[in-house]
């Protein structure tokens, strides 16, 4: 579904993103690990279509997105870093809105509002608008957007940034329950986020893919066979380099 | 195919946003009260004893040159502040759609502001006989000068995510389309240049073009300049809203 083809990106002269190829299917659950600025959100903002890629394909359901970006963007679900939404609307509002742009109307759209309200358990504050909402609800609600017509494509960055305990487990089993039918790319920082939800891992260090595999794959790296020891040892250089 | 239904989607959504926020109840109250004051007051709307609504239609371009900015300066900057443009615009719609809806959302938004200064018209119709065309025409020129604003302010606003720097550069450059054919400027000028160059000044000028509107005469040339200001801004701002994108 996903192909991403030496991925390049640069920033006035300097790669965010370098070089990185991978693809993904309908059924398979991509983590995206790797440091702060490592290039995480880069590749997903050009992925959807956002940023326009300095060299490379990339291409969704086999449409390349700098050609038919439409046709690839009316494929993706896309749910941003930071999770915006319109301040001044109310939540149903804004669903309403993501809907009407995804082309739904009249009783679809209806149904998929009520369907995501329930997914993203929003139900207490339909009619808040986003400015009121806590940082949880709000995520919770762009979540929902990108849910709304059902997506064959799903991009998440980090989409348990800023739940309680409780709030990323559900969205952890929600990952877990559309994945049969999707292909999904998620980012995080918690691994055993990545244990949990994901069929295979890509690390990226500094704009690079530094490894790649199944979750077993990757622990077998380390002796004591743990994540994070395997995820300190390929990306340390970095941090150490910074102090 | 579905453009139009894109462009009214998001239409509909930035037209709400001014009404479920003061800025439209205040906007629309300062305007109101502002042309009145400039209309009756400085413009002495009585004791010019005529039929018309030249001291109405006098003021505008000056009205304008801070009310249209102050309406026009978030429609990008506030976007970027808020990130909803990486959600809006990995939407299957093109940036285009975009443009042209949130630009006409604001127009329609100012069209209705001219639409309730319709006392000024019913008082003009009950005081006297005046030419209700060449009121029309007056109308229909602010119009566009609005909307020559408005799509001067969308691309300074598709600049900065800091809705005052919008604010002070479309006030600049609509300053200087008024000025490079305001009567005490084009006099000035024509002490150092040749009546023919200070004459191209003024073509680029609103001035120029507004006055036909205000006399009542719709001249082809004077509709095509406010088109192309629209059409040349908006341009500018896709180029913006792309290439910041691009790196």
């Amino acid at each position: 579904m996903i192909k991403v083809e030496n991925l390049c990106k640069s920033f006035g002269g300097k790669f965010a993103v370098n070089d990185v190829s991978f693809t993904v299917d309908k059924g398979e659950v991509l983590g995206f690990l790797g440091p702060n600025g490592s290039g995480k959100s880069t590749t997903m903002r050009i992925i959807t279509g956002f940023y326009p890629p300095t060299s490379g394909r990339v291409s969704v359901g086999g449409f390349d997105i700098t050609e038919k970006p439409i046709e690839a963007k009316r494929l993706m679900g896309y749910l941003p870093e930071s999770a915006p939404g319109y301040a001044d609307m109310t939540v149903h509002g804004f669903l309403g809105f993501t809907a009407e742009l995804r082309g739904l109307s009249g009783g679809a759209k209806k149904s998929a509002i009520e369907r995501v309200i329930e997914t993203c358990f929003l139900q207490h504050v339909v009619y808040q608008t986003i400015d009121t909402l806590s940082k949880g609800y709000k995520h919770r609600t762009c979540l929902a957007q990108s849910l709304i017509h059902d997506p064959q494509v799903l991009i998440m960055d980090e989409p348990t940034d800023g739940l309680d305990p409780n709030q990323k487990h559900e969205v952890r089993a929600l990952i877990r329950r559309m994945a049969p039918d999707k292909a999904i790319i998620f980012s995080t920082h918690i691994l055993e986020e990545v244990e949990e939800a994901c069929t295979r891992v890509i690390i990226i260090d500094r704009g690079r893919m530094v490894a790649s595999g199944t979750p077993a794959e990757l622990k077998a790296r380390s002796p004591s066979g743990k994540l994070d020891e395997v995820f300190r040892a390929i990306t340390l250089p970095d941090t150490v380099k910074a102090h | 195919m579905n453009a139009w239904a894109n462009i009214k989607t998001i239409m509909k959504r930035e037209l709400g946003g001014y009404f479920t926020s003061p800025i439209a109840y205040v906007f629309l109250i300062i305007f109101l009260l502002l042309t009145g004051f400039f209309t009756f007051t400085i413009g002495n709307f009585f004791e010019r004893g005529e039929a018309s609504l030249v001291s109405f239609f006098t003021w505008h371009p000056w009205l304008y040159l801070f009310l249209v900015p102050a309406v026009g300066m978030r429609l990008w900057s506030e976007e970027r502040r808020l990130g909803t443009m990486e959600l809006l615009l990995t939407m299957p719609v093109t940036t285009w759609q975009a443009i042209v809806g949130k630009f006409l959302a604001s127009w329609v938004f100012l069209g209705l502001a001219l639409t309730l200064t319709f006392p000024v018209w019913i008082t003009v119709n009950w005081l006297g006989r005046p030419d209700n065309g060449v009121i029309l025409a007056g109308y229909l020129g602010s119009l566009f000068l609005a909307g020559s604003y408005l799509a001067i302010s969308c691309m300074t606003s598709a600049l900065t995510r800091n809705q005052v720097i919008s604010f002070i550069l479309s006030v600049v450059i609509c300053l200087f389309l008024i000025l490079a054919g305001y009567t005490p400027v084009t006099d000035l000028l024509t002490r150092f240049a040749s009546p023919v160059a200070v004459d191209i000044i003024a073509a680029f000028s609103v001035m120029t073009h507004f006055e036909g509107f205000q006399r009542g005469v719709i001249d082809l040339r004077d509709f095509l300049f406010f088109a192309s200001v629209i059409g040349f801004a908006l341009f500018t701002t896709g180029v913006i809203i792309r290439s910041q994108r691009a790196g």
